[in-house]
C-alpha cells in the first residue's frame, strides 16, 4: 500500500498544501567573486557565485554584440543520500541549461559584448527542487554582482501529490508525486523564464499550477528585496 | 544611522515627466526603472541610477590607472581593470620619434609598470584605447595600488576633492584615485589610506560620511 | 542574411517556405528500417530527418522501480547532420532533447514496463532508444519524439533461450497503450507558430515543448530558449498542442 503523502490536509513534514519550508538566503559567501548568495528551502541549500563581466577566451566563443551567460549546475558527491560521483552528468547539464535561459531574459546582455558571466551553482544539500534554490542563490548573487538587470529572477516548485497541488516539493516529494513543475520568473515584470513540467496533469490543473507558482513566487521576492537591501542598510 | 534610498532591478524609480535619462535606469511607457542595486539621483531634469557595485566600463575621458600586461610593437596592453583591455599605442604615449623596427619600446613601458593614462577610444565592440597625453598622465613609481568598486570613485574624491585632501593631509600620502577603481598609494601612512578607502567603499551611501573619516583619521 | 528575411515575412504574416502557422511541413514516417534493431523508424518533418533505433538488453532494473524494465533513451547530434554540431559525447542541447523526449514516453507510462520484468529486482528487460539526427533543418525535438514513438510501436522483444536472447526471433511486439506526441510551439511578435525551420527557430523570441497524451493530459513541458513568456502565452501555446497533437496521431498506425 502506498504511502500517503498527504492526509487530512497535512503533507509528511507537517506543511499544508500551499506552505513553503523555512527559506534562509545570505549574501557574501565568496569574497573574490563579482556576487555570491546561499539560498535555503528547508533542507535543500546551494551556494551561488558569480564572476564577471569579465574577459571571455578563447575568442570563438565571443558574441560581438553581446555578453554570454555561462552557468554550471553542480551536486557535491555529500549533498544526496546515495554518494554522486563528482563532475557533471546529464541531468545537471540539461539543469545548467536551463537554469541560464531561466537567467538570460534578465539581464542586459548587450552592455557587455565579447565579455562573459559566469555563475556557478553549487548543490550542497539536496531535498528536493534544487534547481529552483540554484536559480534564487544565482539571481541574488547576480544583483550583487552589479550586473544591469531588468528584475530579480525568482523561482518555485509546485507539484501533484494524492490529486492535491501543493508548493515547494521536497525529495520525498519530488520523487513520489503524480507531477512536478520547476518554475521561475521576472516577478515585476509578470514575465516567466523556467517551465519545466513532467507528469500528468490536465490543462486545467497545469494552468492552476503555473498560477499557485506565480503567487508563491512573488512572496519570495519580496523575501529576496529584503536581503539586497538589508545588506546596505546595515552598515558596522 | 541614515542611508540613502536603495534601488534594485526592476525597481520603480520615478516617473519620466519629460526628464533626461542617464545611466542606470531604463524605460517603460513613461516609467523609469532601475537597473542596478544602487542610489538613485532625482533632480528637476535628470534621472539616473548608481550603482553599490560592478565591474569598470570604459568612457572616453575617463583618468584609469592601469598596469601594463603585454609589449607589442606598436604600443602596449593595459589591463585597466574592466572585461575590456585597453590598447595604449607607441605614438600616444612617447613624444620622441622611435623607429619601432630597431627599438625594443620596453625601454619607455615594461610588464607590470603601473601608468595614470586617459582614455581616448571606446569602440562600440568595446576595443579601448588610452593615451599618455593628457596633462598629468605619467607613469606612478613605486607605491601600492588597491582595487575598489568604481563607481564608489566620486566619494573617495568628494565634492571639489574634499574627502582626497582630506585623506593627503591627514596621511601625508601620495594618492592617485583612477575612475576604474584602482587607486594607488605611496607613503609611510599606506595602512590608514587602505583602511580609510575601504570604509568609503563599504558606508559609500551612508549620510555623515566624511565626518566619520575625519574622526578615523584623526585618531 | 535568411533569419532577416523569415522574420520580415513573419511580421506579414508568411512564412519563409509558404506555410501557415500552425501547419507541419509533410511529415514522412517509415518504421523498421534498421534490420539490426528490435525497433526503428525514419522520420522526417520537411528535410529534418531523424532515425530511432531501439535496442533491448537484459539488465539490471533501477533501484527504485525493482519490478519494472528500464528505459534510457539518448541522442547523438552528429556532424554529419549540420555544420554546427561537432564531434565528442553529447553537448548540453543533444542531453536536453534525449531527456525532453524520454519524459514524454516515461511520464506518459505508454510503455507498460511492469511487463518487462524477467525477475524482480535481478532481471528486467533493458529499453535503449537512441535517437541519431540525419539532417537538421529545424525542430528536431518534435521529429525526435515521434521517431522514437513510432519505433517504440514497431519494437518486438525478442525470444529468449536459457537467457540468452536470440536476436532475429521474437517472441510479441512491446506493450504500448499510449501514443504521447510532441509539439513545440513557437512564439514571435505575438504570433506563434509551430515546426520551425531551421532559420525561424533562431529568430523565434521563445519555444514551449508540450508532450500530449491520447487523453488530453499533458504529460511534459519544457521552456525553450530564449526569451520570457506570460501566462496566457503559455496557455494559448497549450492549446495549440492539444489540437495538433492529435493531427500527429492520426498518422501513427
Amino acid at each position: 500500500m502506498k504511502e500517503k503523502l498527504i492526509s487530512d490536509g497535512k503533507r509528511i513534514d507537517g506543511r499544508k498544501a500551499e506552505e513553503f519550508r523555512p527559506i534562509e538566503m545570505k549574501l557574501d559567501i565568496v569574497s573574490r567573486a563579482n556576487g555570491s548568495a546561499s539560498f535555503r528551502f528547508g533542507n535543500s541549500v546551494v551556494v551561488a557565485s558569480v564572476f564577471g563581466p569579465r574577459a571571455l577566451t578563447p575568442r570563438h566563443l565571443q558574441k560581438p554584440d553581446s555578453c554570454v551567460l555561462r552557468c554550471r549546475y553542480n551536486m557535491a558527491p555529500f549533498s544526496v543520500d546515495d554518494r554522486k560521483n563528482p563532475g557533471p552528468d546529464r541531468r545537471s547539464k540539461e539543469i545548467s541549461k536551463v537554469t541560464r535561459l531561466a537567467l538570460e531574459p534578465a539581464i542586459f546582455l548587450e552592455e557587455f559584448p565579447k565579455a562573459t558571466i559566469d555563475a556557478y551553482i553549487e548543490v550542497l544539500q539536496a531535498d528536493g527542487s534544487t534547481r529552483v534554490t540554484g536559480i534564487n542563490a544565482t539571481s541574488l548573487a547576480l544583483v550583487d554582482s552589479g550586473v544591469p538587470m531588468k528584475d530579480l529572477v525568482t523561482a518555485c516548485s509546485v507539484g501533484k501529490i494524492d490529486d492535491t497541488l501543493i508548493v515547494d516539493l521536497n525529495g520525498k516529494e519530488d520523487n513520489n508525486s503524480e507531477a512536478d513543475i520547476a518554475f521561475a520568473m521576472m516577478p515585476s515584470k509578470d514575465k516567466i523564464t523556467l517551465l519545466q513540467m513532467d507528469g500528468l496533469l490536465t490543462k486545467q490543473e497545469f494552468l492552476t499550477a503555473i498560477k499557485m507558482a506565480k503567487s508563491y513566487c512573488k512572496k519570495i521576492y519580496e523575501l529576496q528585496k529584503k536581503t539586497l537591501k538589508e545588506k546596505y542598510e546595515n552598515v558596522d | 544611522m541614515e542611508v540613502r534610498r536603495i534601488v534594485l532591478p526592476g525597481e520603480l524609480v520615478d516617473k519620466r515627466n519629460g526628464r533626461k535619462l542617464w545611466s542606470g535606469v531604463y524605460i517603460e511607457g513613461d516609467n523609469v526603472f532601475s537597473k542596478v542595486l544602487g542610489i538613485p539621483r532625482i533632480t528637476e531634469n535628470e534621472i539616473s541610477v548608481i550603482p553599490l557595485s560592478g565591474v569598470y566600463r570604459p568612457r572616453v575621458g575617463n583618468r584609469v590607472i592601469g598596469v601594463i600586461t603585454g609589449v607589442e610593437i606598436s604600443g602596449w596592453s593595459v589591463d585597466i581593470n574592466s572585461p575590456y583591455t585597453a590598447f595604449l599605442p607607441l605614438v600616444e604615449a612617447v613624444g620622441e620619434f622611435v623607429d619601432k623596427s630597431r627599438t625594443d619600446i620596453s625601454k619607455f613601458y615594461d610588464i607590470d609598470d603601473i601608468v595614470y593614462c586617459r582614455v581616448s577610444k571606446v569602440t562600440k565592440d568595446k576595443t579601448v584605447q588610452v593615451n599618455m597625453k593628457a596633462i598629468g598622465s605619467r607613469r606612478l613609481y613605486n607605491g601600492i595600488i588597491i582595487k575598489i568598486t568604481p563607481t564608489k570613485v566620486p566619494r573617495v574624491i568628494g565634492k571639489g576633492g574634499s574627502m582626497i585632501n582630506l585623506l593627503k593631509n591627514k596621511t601625508a600620502c601620495e594618492i592617485v584615485v583612477g575612475q576604474n577603481g584602482i587607486v594607488w598609494i605611496r607613503g609611510l601612512n599606506k595602512a590608514k589610506v587602505i583602511e580609510a578607502i575601504l570604509k568609503i567603499e563599504k558606508e559609500s551611501h551612508v549620510v555623515g560620511l566624511t565626518e566619520k573619516i575625519e574622526n578615523m583619521l584623526s585618531e | 542574411m535568411q533569419e532577416k528575411y523569415a522574420l520580415e515575412l513573419i511580421e506579414k504574416g508568411k512564412r519563409i517556405d509558404g506555410r501557415k502557422f500552425e501547419e507541419f511541413r509533410p511529415i514522412e514516417i517509415k518504421p523498421n528500417v534498421i534490420k539490426n534493431s528490435e525497433g526503428s523508424a525514419d522520420v522526417r518533418f520537411g528535410d529534418t530527418r531523424v532515425i530511432a533505433g531501439v535496442k533491448l538488453n537484459i539488465g539490471t532494473p533501477y533501484p527504485d522501480t525493482p519490478e519494472e524494465g528500464m528505459l534510457r533513451v539518448g541522442a547523438e547530434f552528429s556532424p554529419l547532420a549540420a555544420p554546427e554540431f561537432e564531434s565528442g559525447p553529447p553537448g548540453e542541447d543533444a542531453i536536453e532533447l534525449a531527456r525532453i523526449v524520454d519524459r514524454g514516453i516515461r511520464e506518459s507510462e505508454c510503455i507498460e514496463l511492469k511487463k518487462l520484468c524477467l525477475t524482480p529486482e535481478e532481471k528486467v528487460w533493458c529499453l535503449f532508444v537512441d535517437i541519431h539526427i540525419i539532417n537538421h533543418q529545424g525542430n528536431l525535438l518534435d521529429c525526435s519524439a515521434l521517431a522514437s514513438l513510432v519505433a517504440l510501436l514497431n519494437t518486438k522483444i525478442p525470444k529468449l533461450e536459457d537467457d540468452k536472447i536470440i536476436r532475429n526471433e521474437f517472441e510479441k511486439p512491446l506493450p504500448v497503450v499510449f501514443k504521447p506526441i510532441n509539439i513545440t510551439v513557437g512564439k514571435i511578435s505575438d504570433k506563434f507558430l509551430i515546426d520551425p525551420r531551421f532559420e525561424e527557430e533562431n529568430i523565434l523570441e521563445s519555444k514551449l515543448s508540450i508532450a500530449i497524451r491520447d487523453d488530453d493530459k499533458i504529460c511534459s513541458v519544457q521552456k525553450q530558449e530564449k526569451m520570457e513568456l506570460s501566462l496566457e502565452d503559455i496557455e494559448r501555446m497549450v492549446d495549440i498542442a492539444l489540437v495538433k497533437s492529435k493531427e500527429i496521431r492520426k498518422l501513427v498506425k
